[in-house]
Formats: C-alpha cells, structure tokens, sequence
C-alpha cells in the first residue's frame, strides 16, 4: 500500500523507524519544517485523511494506504477549492495579515488553522499551543487565522495619527508602496505556500553524492583526548570518512563572527583535542545516510584523560582553579589573563562614588542575576559544503553573517576568500545565535577533505546543549539617589560566564556595561566587570548583546531607589535620564566620538506608557473588577532603554541596484533575512528614491558572490547600515537614469522625473524598458552602488509598562496591560516594525518568566528538549500596545533607526517593577516563575491563608 | 525524529513475541518523540505494532467504561459530547473530568489523533493527566504477558515512580475499566501549571464515594499518584464534610517531603503548598451542595463549561 501525497502516489516506501516527516521531505515536500523533532512545535503539521498531525512524531508506516496533505497540496485539497488565486482561504489571510517573520513555522500553523471551525478559531490560545512561533509573539497570527484585527481600537493608535510611526510632527506621510507604507513582504507568497527555500530546502538533484555528517560530542566537561578508534566505525555501511583533531587545521579562531575577527579571543579548533564542555565536538562521522553517520558515532571509542572541571565564574576565578585556556598565550589569543580564566576584564570610575554613598538620603543594594537563554530559533543550525566544478568551496548556512563566515573559513583553511563563496537561503530566525560559526567549519572541513556535498543539521537537543546561549549575570550593584530625587551614584560589580569559549563574551561585557549605564545623567558611576570561562556551554551573542542583563538591574534598581525616596518612578527616571545634547557616559570620561542624538524621542516615548497605563487604569475601572478575587493584588511597574543604533568599530554595507530588461529594479545586498523584514524595508526604501513601489524592486541577498562586503546583520544594522548602502546605491541611481533620459531626450536633466515605471522628460514619458534598451545599445550600464560603513552612530529608544495582577495564593501572574513606546525615528514600515516589537515583547516574556537553560554538577544541560524549556505560546503571551515616538532622525535612512534588538531590553525590568509595585517584593533573579513567586511571597509573609 | 536503529515494524499484539530491544508502538508519539535510545541501555531494534489489533477504543456497559489501551485521546476527548456521554451524562457526572484531563495534556490536540491513553499510562511522567484520570476513577489496568497471562492492576498503583511502572519487560497494557461506581461520583479538578495552559506542576482530582468518603487523587505534584480515602465522619450523613485538619494530617500522613517531584515544572516546596491549598479547595467544593459554585478555584480548566468545551476558561489570562 503505497503513501498517497499531495493527490499522488508516493514513489518509494519509507524505513521501518523513519517518522513521516522525514519521508515526505524525502518524496520533495520540503514546507514540511522540522523544528524540534519532537512533537512540540508544530512546524511539521500535515493531514492525514484530512485529520491535522505533528508528522515528526507519526510513524511513517502508519501513513500507508492513507492520503497526506502537506502545504504544498492545500490549495489544491477540497478543503482548499474556494481559495483563489491557487491559495486556500487560510494561506489567502496570512498573505493579507502578515502572519509571519521568518516564516519557519508559518506552514505549520497554516495547516493547522486551515482545519478549525469558528468554535476553534474562539480559543486561539488553546488550540494553537501546538504551534510555537518565536518570532511574532502571535498577534500577527491571531489576525491571520481569524482574517480580522483581533486586539481592540485601544490596542493600536491610527496608522497616520499620533504615536504611529509615521506623518507625526517633523515626519514624512506614508507613500503607497514606499516610505511608512505597510508594504508586504515580498517572500509572502513563497513562505505561506511552503515554497520558500530555507538551508536545507535543496533538492537531491541538485547535491549529487550528498553525505551527511554527525558530531561525537563529549561526555566529560572537561578531559583531554587520549585516542580515538575509529576501525568500527569505518566498517559500517555507509561510513566514508571520521575525522578527528588529528585532521583538524592548528589555526585558532573563534565561533563569534564579528566585523574585526580580532574582537573575540582564538580559543577554539574546528577539532580540538581538549575539550571544555559537556556536548563540544570531538569527531565527525560522514555517511551516506544519517543514519550510517549516527551508528558510526556509536562506534568510535575514545579514551579520555578527566581533567577538573569549573562550573561557576565565581568558582572558575579563585586561585588554583583549573585553568581552562591556560594552554594558550595571552597576547597572541587575545584573551586577558587565561591562568585566572579572565576573558576579559574592565574597571572604570567616573567621579567619586564613595564620597556619593557617603552623601546619599538613600541607597539600594542588590546581587542581581540572570539566567541562560536559548535564542530557540525554529530553524536549528545547518549546513551544506561542497566543492564545485571549478574547485571553489561552496557553503550554503544558516547564518546572519555570510560574508564573515566566508573570511573565517579563508583564515581557518588557508584559502583565499575567492575560492569560497557563502550563501544562505531564507533564515528561520536567528536572534544572535547566527552570528556564530558553528556547522560551517566542520562540513568545509569534510567535503575539502572527500571533494563531496556534505550536510549537517543539528537536532534541538544540540541546539540545547552545544549552540550558544545568552550570558548569565551576576550584578552586584549598589546605586545612591538624593531626597529630591537626583541620581548620585551607580556602582555596578559585573560578573558574566563565558562558558567553555569566549564568543562574543569581550563585546557582551562592554556593551551591556555601555548604553545602560550611559542613558542616566550620574555624576559618580563605577564599573569593575569580569567576563569568565567556565565549563559551561558557551555563552554568545543573543538579542541586546549584553544590555538585558544590565538593564534588569540598572531599572530595577532605579525602581527601588525612587520608591525608596517615595517618588513616582517614571518622575525619577525623568529627572535623570539623559536629554538631547546630554554627554551619553558610562565607562569613559569622554563621550564615544561618532555616538549622536541624530534624533531623541525618550521622553515621548515615557509619556507614550505613562498615558496609556493611565487609559488602561480607567479602562479597568470602568468595566468592575472583573473576576480576580481576593487573593489577587495589583501593580504597575516601568522601565526604559537606550542602544546605539550600530555596533561600534565599523560595520560595512555594499549594495548594487540596476534596472532590469522589463523596466523594474534589481538591488543586490548583502545584509541577511531572517525574519527581520530588511528586505521590505530594502524594497521600500529603494522604491522611495526610484519613485517607484516596493513591487517593482526585486532583492537578492546573503550571497558572497553578489556584492563586495557586508559586516551581517547584528546589531540591528539591517535597516541602518545596509539600508543606508541600498538608499545610496538607489539615490545613485536615480540621477543617472535622469541624466540618461536627459541625453537622449535632448533635454536638461532637471527636467526629467522618474515615475513609477519611466522617466518623465519635460512632459514626454519614456518608459525605463525603454530606456534599458537604449542605455543598453549605447553601452551605457544603467547600475548604482552603495556603501556604508556604520559611523557616525544614533541612538534608539524603548520604554516598557505594564500592569500586573499577582495571585499570592498561587503565585500566578496575569498581565492585565502591556504598552510598549519605541522611538525608532521615522518607521519605514509600520506594520513590520510593530511586529518586531511585539516579537521582541513575546521573546522577553519568555525571558522573564519561564525560559532557563539548566545546567547540573557535572556541567551536562539537563533542559535539552522544547519540553523543558518552555518558551512562550500562543496563551502565554498578552496582547501589546505599541506605540512610536514622532522622530526624524538625522543619520539613519530616510530618518529611520534601528528596532530589532532593543524591543527585549526594558521588558523583563518593568514587569519585576510591576510584581514589586504589586506585592512590596524585588524579585532580583530571573525567570520569575510562577513557584518562586509563591515562595517569596510565602517568605516574605505575604500569601493569603489557605 | 526518525528511530534509525529500528529494523523491523511486526503487527502483533501477543506478548509471546515480544524480545529484548522491541518497544510496543501504539500511537507512537513518545517513542519518535524521545527516540530510539531514550527507553533503556541498548537501542531499539523492533517496534511490535498495535495498529491493527481491532481492539474497541470505548466500551460502555453497566459495569463501566472499558478503555482500550489504544484509545486514543482524541476518541476519549469526544466520549461525554457522543451519544454515549449524553447518555450517561446524568448517572455519571465524572465524565466531567474527561476533558478538563485531555486539555492537561501540554500537548497540542493534533497530537491526540495519534496518542492513546495506554501510552500516557506507560510513559508515566507524573503529569501524565490519563494516570490523574484513571486513578481517580478507581480505574483498573489489564496486563497480557506472555504465553496467554493475564493480570490486573489498579491504575493508582500502575505507576511507581518518575517514568517508571510496574510492567515486567513485554509485558503489555490491554485496557483500563473505569467501574460505574466511580463515574457516579460527583468530582471536582484542581490544576495550577507554571504557564498558560501549561504543562501540569499540579493535578488533584477529588469525588464523593457513595458513602460520603471523600477519595482524593494526587498527580503531577508527586513523583507517582497518590490517593487519600477519607471516610465520611461517623455519625453524620453522606456527604458531609471531612474536616480541613483532618485533610491536611491525611496528606502530611500520605506525601512525605521526598516524593514531591522536582523539575523544572515546579518547585517541590511550591508543589507541595499548592497540593494542600487544591486540596483543600476541593474538599470544601465537594462538602457543598451539589450545583454551589465553588467559593475558591485555583488554576485552569475547571469548573468545566457544558455549553462549547472549547472555550477559554475564565483563568487563562488572554
């Protein structure tokens, strides 16, 4: 009985243990996503005889004699039938409502929601826990699935008026199809079709020979490699090749990618014969199969040598302890003082803070600490290497930052950057942990060494326990305020794990010790940071880069200390924060040089939440007290964020723009899409400067070959930097193809306007397909170019409120309000930018409540499945009100700033705000569960009796 | 995920068959969820598949409600709004529980077209709500083993720890019977999760005997199910009351400090409080007159809402 997809037969049986996900992707049903693997997440929906199941966890033989839908195949089903333009009504909406960001787990939910009735679709957040989306924070979906807004009008200000983004005082109006317009994204077609090809969406046909790779890791946190037998092994079936550090290049370097590889210490092998961590890699096994690949790994025997292990930075810096790096020199691989296991360290002193705590009316003092967070991107690590016919190293990732890993894998391999070329396909998520070589190096490795495709793609446990996470904190901080309500003193004791290597862990400590220590005017301010190994998971880069952790304490603190001088909290953080022309200071006594306020809206952006609090207030207290009871309490809590709109030292950008053959623009950039919505943003802001729409400007992106350099999108630079090289190249342009038209119109170049598609000549419209014929016979290239190189530098701004309602009883928590204001000066895309907003808001919550990545005594993470690392679902996550500052700002493009990272950095501080407004109680580490809620209070002589 | 170290998928329901490294697969979404080595040291080689085996998901009889181990937990999710729960609805108000223990599950209901209430059993995590189902209901296990033996066990006592049950190695689970003497008892349900709608960091299900005891079932706050019988005072009429201190020395009797589970879930402390405050707010629901809205509910999914199951309980906080 054969396996009936999409309305045809498959033409092959699946193995005995294969799951029905793989088999379907291996019959070319590629929109059939794996996310975990496990049943957890839903990307992998299909029906089977109508009946919507996680293929993942269906035993591919029980599909037999049944017929399979998958995404592909909806629109053509017979629920499908009345969609058209060849969509089922559902994939119809989430075109419509933008559904989606990256668009991972989109055919997934598609398929899930294309199955509910009316009653379903009415509890949303029940029937939708099976579907895990990580970057929207669901309310783009709820709107999708219902194929209507489903917040109220209070939820979001009128797209044109006050708050919006765009049209606000010194604000240009939205353009249809350009500037401040809801454009859609151009992949929304392919990505609600299942067509949309993400890394490992490649046809067999195109990879001849493919062989697949998977990693030995290590049982032991810390050991040195004594041998490795690898004889049964190379007797399976299957088994082409195991490799080892004996085949590893000696050459140093770190997984971090960053625009000067000299920012990060070289402390890593793409094999090393020592390893750090529970989980780092200690052989490949290459196969034909997976499954050959796996049974090889089984088959290797190693001998080990257990050295000690260290397991806190507290622990890992006291004499004696072993020195994990201490192998390695200290100049030469850049890291401070490898004997104390110091990555980096930094110790600064503004003013006088002693003296200022001696004068203080009243101080707070705190140990603030942070947890380990997975970016639990839906789409884990992968990637593909071969070797093409000319011999050049090709890679195909899925990474934020092409082109860097093209200049890592030249200075590992010893090859020259133009025998290698990187390209990613669509992204599915990223949030930092893609700015990170951690598949590349080894399957380059594999296929230079066999001269065959190899493939590798981590499953979500090695997401768990061998990708990177973001840095936990220890702050211990003590800050001083006057009676009158002046900030005097900010003293800060900042202890961050690296984990095994120091990724990404140097720039993490500056830059969460920059921004939000430089947001408050503080005469006295001190700083002594340590950022240290351990035998840990590595640490890397995650969303805010440093400034979540610092600013949990900092706005924490700042709470406390204007409750403690008995002053409205968002009233102190006024009279303190930094005011346009104010010195931004925090480690330095001098400003950074090329840091400006190219625009400020920090103080709309407090009165922004500080209004919509009260409305929500009134709100309440108009409808009655709904059905908390009385072991419910209530409160409001706020905090605030600064971040520079481009990372510092350089951040390059080069974009390429030319009119095709049919009279539409063609811009090639490097910056990657991963759900950020550059590439609308790319669109519109070309279209702006063509006056044309987004619709005519095609994007290719995330392809060494295309354009010369980009530095990744990190650091919020995908609009900013990348945007400002594509604006540029588009700016470019546009003159020449005036002055073109002029020339063969005969007519001054002043008198030619470009519209939509042509030029207009004084009068005369010359349709540009015309106009490409003609610059094309007189060997005229009609092409712009772009460059930027990230300086000089703005600053954005976020502020968050909520209100709360705790159960003391319980320690249940229910956000009755959420309002975010963000002044990202003028909003490209308002829809777009909202969405990034609300997804950072989701991504934060889970941060602040559930999410922490558990690491026993013996260093092995032990929250290795979806199962146990709960990040937030569709019933988790409150519906936002979002609001924008009126900003133009005078560096960013089109006056536009950065607003990817910043959203998640003032969230987990005010709802600790608003927990302790509610109960008298700081919760000073994260996450604030539900069950260490209960014990505070419980501790603190809170709980109603029983 | 794909079990790449299985060799064979045998349709068999006979535990004679059974050997070393073969797995039962009944709907299979916790072997492909875990995998091929996550059920013991050596891998596994076989999956013995009860796919085929025609055994009746529900039979309902005057004796009770028989379930097949292969129920799945859809088919038990559409038991009280069928014929059969109309039906029934009146003479046995603990079908009640039927849904609020399908929506425990952390889930999605995709996943319950495939999985089956033997599965939730034999998995026997401690948030597993088909364990807080059945043995609140006194169900009884039905166990094949090998060569035609057959024995029976009370759910209460199926699972003995953290992902561990009494189930010798092949032994298969057959069915689970529900007798009508518990599904005639009136029921309240208690959960409190550490998310929305969550995965369950505590589960008390509690019902009337017909001679007024009060029978309480603890789950997921425990590392196996726990049951309190509290006989009705004597010299007082059914129903009436056990008292709040006679509830809490039951349980300080019954739950010693180490058997509280400890995972990420929950603190054991945490888990610990919050089994005497669900306890007893389901002792004081269940002392009141049947039809009293209850004066306290904490958590989730209870009380159950007849008109359209699927709407939101008033907790869930959106």
């Amino acid at each position: 009985m054969s396996i009936e997809i999409n309305g045809a037969p498959a033409q092959a049986g699946p193995r005995p243990g294969q799951c029905l996900r793989t088999f379907l992707r291996e019959q070319g049903n590629f929109g059939v996503k794996k996310g975990c693997d496990g049943g957890d997440c839903g990307a992998c929906t299909v029906h089977v005889d109508g009946t919507p199941v996680h293929s993942c966890i269906y035993p591919a033989v029980r599909a037999e004699g049944r017929s399979v839908t998958t995404i592909e195949g909806l629109a053509g089903s017979e629920a499908g039938a009345e969609g058209g333009a060849g969509l089922h009504p559902m994939q119809q909406q989430f075109m419509e409502r933008q559904g989606f960001q990256c668009g991972f787990c989109t055919a997934g939910i598609v398929m899930t929601a294309a199955t509910f009735d009316e009653d379903q679709k009415a509890n949303l957040p029940r029937n939708l826990k099976g579907n895990l989306c990580r970057c929207t924070g669901y309310r783009a979906i709820a709107d999708a699935v219902c194929g209507e807004a489903t917040h109220g009008e209070s939820s979001h200000p009128d797209p044109a008026g006050t708050g919006s983004g765009i049209a606000g005082k010194g604000q240009p109006g939205p353009r249809p199809g350009q500037l401040g317009d809801d454009v859609p994204a151009p992949a929304s077609q392919a990505i609600v079709t299942g067509a949309a090809r993400y890394t490992l969406d490649v046809p067999a046909l195109e990879l001849p020979g493919l062989l697949h790779l998977k990693l030995l890791r290590s049982p032991h946190a810390h050991a040195r490699v004594l041998s490795i037998d690898s004889a049964d092994a190379l007797r399976i079936p299957g088994v082409e090749a195991v490799f080892t550090h004996e085949d590893s290049p000696a050459q140093l370097f770190s997984t971090a990618q960053h625009e000067l590889y000299t920012d990060d210490p070289d402390d890593t092998r793409v094999l090393d014969d020592v390893v750090r961590f529970v989980g780092q890699r200690i052989a490949a096994v290459v196969a034909d199969t997976v499954a050959a690949a796996e049974a090889g790994v089984r088959a290797l025997k190693v001998q080990y040598q257990v050295l000690d292990a260290v397991f806190t930075p507290q622990d890992a810096m006291r004499p004696g302890a072993p020195a994990i790096h201490g192998d390695k020199d200290a100049r030469t691989a850049r890291i401070g003082r490898p004997e104390r296991n110091v990555v980096a360290e930094l110790h600064s002193e503004l003013g006088d803070v002693a003296a200022a705590f001696a004068a203080a009316d009243f101080i707070h003092e705190q140990t603030y600490r942070t947890q380990r967070v997975a970016h639990t991107a839906l789409e884990t690590h992968a990637a593909i290497a071969a070797i093409d016919d000319d011999g050049r190293l090709q890679v195909r990732t899925s990474s934020q930052v092409p082109f860097l890993v093209r200049r890592t894998l030249g200075r590992v391999f010893g090859l020259p950057v133009d025998r290698i070329r990187v390209v990613t396909g669509r992204v599915g998520g990223g949030f930092g942990g893609k700015q990170e070589v951690l598949t590349e190096d080894i399957v380059a490795l594999a296929a230079l060494k066999l001269r065959r495709p190899v493939q590798l793609e981590f499953t979500r446990t090695e997401q768990f326990t061998a990708a990177t996470t973001r840095h936990p904190f220890t702050i211990r901080l003590k800050a001083a305020a006057s009676s009158e309500g002046q900030l005097t003193a900010l003293q800060l004791e900042v202890l961050t794990n690296a984990g095994a290597y120091g990724n990404h862990s140097v720039g993490v400590m500056f830059h969460g010790c920059g921004e939000s220590l430089g947001v408050y005017n503080c005469a006295n301010k001190k700083v002594d940071a340590h950022a240290v190994y351990t035998n840990t998971v590595p640490s890397g880069a995650f969303r805010g880069y440093g400034l979540s952790q610092m600013i949990f304490a900092i706005e924490s603190a700042i709470d406390e200390l204007a409750t403690g001088i008995g002053m409205d909290p968002m009233e102190f953080r006024r009279r303190n924060m930094v005011r346009e022309g104010d010195d931004m200071l925090s480690t330095r006594p001098d400003p950074q040089e090329d840091v400006f306020y190219g625009s400020y809206g920090l103080d709309q952006c407090t009165q922004l939440v500080q209004d919509a609090l009260a409305r929500g207030r009134e709100r309440d207290r108009d409808a009655g007290p709904g059905d908390l009871g009385p072991d419910w309490v209530t409160g409001e809590g706020s905090a605030l964020s600064m971040i520079d709109t481009v990372p510092p030292r350089g951040h390059f950008a080069h974009s390429r723009i030319r009119v095709l053959p049919d009279g539409s623009y063609q811009v090639d950039v490097g910056t990657a899409e991963f759900g950020n919505g550059t590439t609308t943003v790319h669109a519109q802001l070309a279209a702006t400067a063509l006056s044309t729409t987004a619709g005519r400007i095609t994007v290719r992106q995330s392809d060494t070959d295309l354009v010369d350099h980009d530095s990744g999108a990190f650091g919020s630079a995908g609009t900013v930097v990348a945007g400002k090289a594509t604006l540029a190249a588009a700016e470019e342009l546009a003159v020449r193809i005036r002055a073109f038209a002029a020339g063969i119109r005969q007519v001054q170049a002043s008198g030619c306007v470009l519209e939509d598609d042509a030029v207009s000549c004084e009068g005369t419209r010359v349709p540009l397909a015309e106009l490409y014929d003609a610059a094309a016979a007189a060997g005229v290239d009609l092409s712009g170019e772009g460059h930027w190189g990230g300086t000089p530098r703005s600053v954005a701004f976020n502020v968050h409120g909520f209100r709360v309602a705790v159960n003391t009883g319980t320690g249940e928590l229910r956000i009755l309000q959420s309002v975010q204001a963000a002044d990202a000066g003028v909003v490209v895309n308002p829809r777009q930018c909202r969405g990034q907003i609300e997804g950072g808001i989701a991504q934060a919550l889970g941060a602040a409540l559930y999410e922490e990545v558990r690491v026993d005594d013996a260093g092995r993470v032990n929250t290795d499945i979806l199962r146990q690392y709960h990040i937030p679902t569709f019933a988790d996550v409150p519906r936002s009100e979002v609001y924008f500052a009126d900003t133009s700002d005078k560096l960013g493009p089109l006056g536009a700033k950065s607003m990817s990272e910043s959203p998640f950095n003032p969230v987990a501080p005010a709802l600790a705000n608003a927990i302790r407004n509610a109960t008298g109680v700081r919760f000073a580490e994260l996450p604030i569960a539900r069950d260490r809620i209960y014990l505070a209070l419980k501790e603190a002589g809170q709980p109603a009796s029983p | 995920m794909d079990m790449n170290t299985i060799e064979a998928v045998v349709r068999t329901a006979d535990p004679s068959d059974w050997r070393a490294g073969d797995a039962w697969l009944a709907g299979g979404t916790v072997l492909f969820s875990y995998g091929s080595f996550a059920f013991g040291a050596e891998p596994l080689r076989r999956l013995l598949d009860l796919g085929s085996t025609g055994w009746p998901a529900i039979t309902v009889s005057e004796a009770g409600i028989e379930l097949a181990a292969t129920c799945t937990v859809a088919e038990l999710y559409a038991l009280p709004a069928g014929d059969t729960g109309r039906t029934h609805a009146a003479a046995w108000p603990a079908l009640e529980l039927i849904r609020p223990c399908c929506d425990s599950f952390v889930a999605s209901f995709k996943v319950w077209n495939m999985s089956t209430v033997g599965g939730n059993l034999c998995t026997s995590l401690p948030a597993g709500p088909m364990i807080s189902l059945c043995a609140a209901l006194d169900g009884v296990a039905a166990v094949l083993g090998p060569g035609g033996a057959r024995r029976t066990v009370p759910v209460a006592q199926f699972v003995t720890g953290n992902g561990r049950n009494c189930l010798a190695p092949g032994e298969l689970l057959r069915s689970i019977h529900l007798p009508a003497s518990a599904l005639a008892s009136r029921v309240a349900f208690r959960r409190l999760s550490l998310s929305n709608l969550g995965r369950s960091g505590v589960l008390l299900i509690g019902r009337l005997d017909a001679g007024g005891g009060l029978v309480l079932t603890v789950t997921a706050a425990t590392q196996r199910p726990v049951q309190l019988r509290l006989a009705a005072p004597t010299g007082t009429s059914a129903g009436a009351a056990t008292s709040p201190a006679a509830l809490a020395e039951a349980l300080d009797a019954a739950i010693p400090d180490g058997l509280y589970h400890d995972d990420i879930h929950g603190l054991p402390d945490w888990r610990k409080d919050m089994t005497y405050r669900l306890a007893e707010e389901i002792r004081a629901e269940l002392a009141a007159p049947a039809g009293t809205r209850p004066a306290r509910v904490s958590g989730d999914l209870w009380p159950p809402r007849r008109a359209s199951p699927q709407d939101p309980a008033p907790q869930d906080g959106d």
